[in-house]
């Protein structure tokens, strides 16, 4: 059949395409309001902002993959921040949590997080496999008794509530740091960290039996018991993998902002999860790729950059935000209803 | 142990069960049942849904844990309580309901939970490699690559075979492995049993089909309440004798008397096309009131396509349909329900079922609009009674209109379908493989079901696989192929043959 080019097929590629069209949508809108947005710099702003958030997506997209979700991805980043800043305060800042702690190198603090975050997400993965709680309430539940310990540890004598600051540079220069190319142009370390990331979590996705599991058991649990797949050991082992991400993230996100607080990650999980739904995740579960997480990732920086450059309203910002999700995936749905 | 193998003294078994119960809550689902396969041979079990062949399976595959009793394979004693283990210790399962991850590719669900590991890694080329190989020796013609949700029911059926037959187990139980297979795919689903069989598997072959299993299987088991009830060889005993053990009374007609009348015309199809192809091309045809009309042809013929369209949730690109000559524009179900047609679909458990709530809302909410009052509440009143009517006209065996409709029979949850579309008082009702998965006891209660409603004057359109019934039961029979409609016959007049004939039509 001689391929035409109608109106029907720009429709079904507009349909089938429907993110990536939202996407060049925005784009033209925020070029045509303001032409200084295409520049090197903006590029590496995106970019090296875009790379916390895409540790995070990929975390919480294969929960999601495994049919699950996890809600408690922002307080899980936020007591990553506090605990691995309250160990890497530099020695000469005034308000040290712990004054006489010795200068530890960078990498114990960031690990012991990681096991820590990893602790929490895998005792979200035993109530949701185990005690068959459903996802949503598992990991509600957990958000807020991650939040509260994430609190009590904060607000604590002697200086009680306040930010934990003055981090030591090399700390800070993890997150900061970057490659300098030529001029504007270089290469942030934090964009290096992710694209490790997503190379790793490709491998075990694609290249695993782990990834093959968790696609299985998103996509018909019962198939996968009856053809003997350990469903307990690869749930946990989602929520494990999300949690050791989690760490990861949210000490570099406490190194990137310099400093970190209660609050810090504060609905990061409703970031992430959007993110994954616009890069086609589906809440059915056994559907997603990580290339789809990492577009979605970089669809939603651009656009909040984009539309903070434009000088948009912040809680417009928001608004147009919410409208981008509901209206993309409801196009994105059109692809499996207009079948019949 | 030793008991048991006194007992069976002399005869190869390749699987023993002795003794086994399994209580369930409030229901005595097996009670002391006995199941042994010999060594090499097709083994058929049988009985009414409900009868417990399927728990029985359950038990033996690891999914359920049997309360009482001896399960010995091979001469050894074994207790599964996961199916990784008895998938380990020789036994795979063809499980009725498709267990496959419709999202990823063949291969993927062929080695799932088995994956070739090179070190850390997958090994792709090796799964893809094997499967060509399964492929091949099973003599299937499907790309590893491709993705399940793409392939046809059938097609699926042959990839859950493949996969059963690809654990080289020593018993493969087979649930209803040809619930949607073409007459063709069965011969070639029987050639895979006979030559696993001449290589010394024990096949267990569950099925409602006695055509299939008189050709199939060397010995038969069968099951009435959750109790054994004879093993006898398939030879020795004849149709009338499986179907009388199975019900536990004489049936001597597995038809009621056609005693409908088909009067004057009141449904005329013209042209029907539909939007998306493929489906249903060009197709005319006309039913009477009072009428039985077949809907025969192969997997892929259209047929649940054609029923779907004229109940107006499939879009309509050309076509008309007069109701007693008035022309009507099913647009949607709402419209359509309006102009009193009514649609039983073909997948109970997926498009028909409310599972989670109880037998009287599943009774009473596709008619719902008529029960609500001047004041906009619901009319609960008349909501009970005719949830009462349901069960008492469909006579379904139900402890209350408040149980879970889950917990009934498929059978007598294909009842309360039935009354449910019946309460909307519909002039013509589609029945998309009305008796698919029920026993032989119930399929005659929707039978006498169909003929009554004849009887009222109202019209029939059932989509049917089953010879047997399309014979027995219709007045006149369409036969589609391939989208088009390769003839109408007239039910007295016909045969399997031409049937058959024609749904080669088109292809």
């Amino acid at each position: 059949m001689e391929k035409k080019f109608n109106r029907e097929n720009i429709l079904d590629w507009v349909v089938n395409n429907a993110i990536i069209v939202v996407l060049i949508g925005l784009l033209i809108v925020i070029i045509a309001v303001s032409p200084d947005f295409v520049s090197v710099r903006n590029l590496v702003n995106i970019l090296s902002q875009a790379s916390t958030r895409v540790i995070f997506a990929l975390g919480v997209g294969g929960i999601i993959v495994a049919k699950g979700t996890d809600l408690s991805l922002g307080r899980q980043v936020g007591l990553a921040a506090v605990i691995s800043a309250s160990l890497l305060q530099s020695s000469d800042y005034a308000y040290r949590m712990y004054p006489d702690l010795q200068v530890l190198p960078v990498i114990v603090p960031i690990l012991l997080v990681m096991v820590i975050t990893c602790c929490f997400s895998l005792a979200n993965g035993l109530a949701v496999s185990k005690f068959k709680v459903d996802p949503f309430i598992a990991t509600l539940g957990m958000q807020i008794i991650v939040y509260g310990t994430t609190s009590i540890y904060f607000d604590r004598p002697p200086y009680g509530a306040q930010p934990v600051g003055g981090l030591d540079k090399r700390f800070t220069n993890l997150a900061q740091g970057a490659i300098n190319i030529a001029g504007d142009f270089k290469i942030p370390y934090l964009v290096i960290y992710a694209t490790i990331t997503i190379i790793v979590v490709w491998i075990l996705w694609n290249k695993t039996r782990f990834g093959k599991n968790i696609f299985a058991i998103g996509g018909n649990q019962e198939a996968a018991i009856v053809s003997g797949v350990n469903v307990f050991k690869y749930t946990m082992l989602v929520f494990g993998l999300a949690g050791l991400l989690y760490g990861f993230g949210g000490s570099l996100e406490a190194a990137r902002i310099g400093s970190a607080t209660n609050n810090t990650g504060n609905m990061y999980e409703l970031d992430a999860i959007s993110a994954c739904i616009l890069g086609g995740l589906s809440f059915d579960g056994g559907i997603g790729t990580i290339r789809g997480i990492v577009v979605g990732v970089l669809i939603f920086q651009v656009i909040a950059y984009g539309l903070s450059f434009i000088g948009v309203n912040p809680y417009l910002q928001f608004i147009i935000k919410g409208l981008i999700i509901v209206i993309a995936v409801a196009i994105d749905s059109r692809k499996y209803t207009r079948k019949k | 142990m030793a008991d048991a193998q006194t007992e069976n003294k002399g005869k190869d078994y390749i699987l023993e069960m002795t003794g086994i119960s399994k209580q369930f809550p409030g229901v005595k689902a097996l009670d002391n049942v006995k199941f042994n396969v010999r060594r090499g041979s097709v083994h058929a079990l049988m009985g009414e849904n409900g009868a417990g062949k399927s728990t029985l399976m359950k038990c033996l595959f690891g999914i359920y844990h049997k309360d009482e009793g001896k399960i010995i394979i091979d001469g050894k004693e074994v207790d599964f309580v996961s199916s990784r283990q008895a998938l380990d210790s020789g036994v795979s399962m063809v499980h009725q309901e498709l267990n496959q991850v419709r999202t990823t590719r063949i291969m993927d669900n062929i080695w799932l939970g088995r994956f070739p590991i090179n070190g850390l890694f997958i090994n792709e080329k090796r799964m893809y490699e094997d499967t060509l190989e399964i492929f091949k020796n099973l003599d299937i013609n499907l790309d590893p690559y491709a993705k399940i949700k793409d392939l046809a029911v059938s097609q699926n059926q042959m990839v859950e075979i493949a996969k059963a037959v690809s654990y080289n187990s020593k018993i493969i139980v087979m649930d209803e492995p040809t619930s949607s297979l073409t007459e063709k795919e069965v011969s070639h689903l029987f050639k895979i049993i006979r030559s696993l069989r001449d290589n010394g598997v024990g096949i267990i072959y569950i099925s409602h089909k006695i055509e299939e299993i008189k050709k199939i299987a060397d010995d038969i088991t069968i099951m009435r309440d959750g109790q054994w009830i004879a093993t006898e060889t398939v030879a020795d005993i004849t149709t009338d004798q499986i179907i009388n053990l199975m019900v536990g009374r004489d049936l001597t007609n597995r038809f009621p008397p056609k005693t409908n009348e088909p009067g004057e015309v009141i449904l005329r199809v013209k042209n029907l096309t539909s939007v998306v192809q493929p489906s249903v091309k060009d197709v005319s045809f006309e039913l009477k009131k009072g009428e039985v009309l077949g809907v025969a042809g192969l997997v892929g013929a259209r047929r649940t396509e054609l029923v779907e369209t004229i109940f107006g949730i499939r879009q309509m690109a050309t076509g008309e349909i007069y109701l007693h000559d008035k022309k009507l524009d099913n647009k949607n179900a709402e419209t359509a329900i309006r102009n009193g047609f009514a649609l039983i679909t073909e997948e109970r458990r997926s498009t028909g079922l409310f599972s989670t709530l109880d037998v009287r809302f599943n009774s009473f909410i596709a008619n719902i609009g008529k029960y609500v009052k001047k004041n906009k509440m619901l009319d609960e009143h008349k909501i009970k009674e005719d949830g009462d009517w349901v069960i008492k006209s469909m006579s379904v065996k139900t402890p209350s209109p408040t149980t879970l409709i889950s917990s009934l029979s498929g059978g007598n949850q294909q009842k309360v379908i039935v009354g449910r579309w019946l309460l909307t008082e519909p002039e013509i009702l589609l029945m998309d493989e009305p008796t698919r998965g029920i026993d032989v006891g119930a399929k005659f209660e929707i039978y006498q079901l169909m003929i009554e409603l004849a009887n009222r004057g109202k019209a029939v359109i059932m989509v049917s696989s089953e010879m047997p019934e399309l014979l027995g039961i219709t007045d006149r029979i369409l036969v589609m192929s391939n989208g088009r409609i390769a003839g109408i016959l007239n039910t007295k007049e016909t045969s399997q043959e031409e049937i058959l004939r024609l749904s080669a039509k088109h292809l």
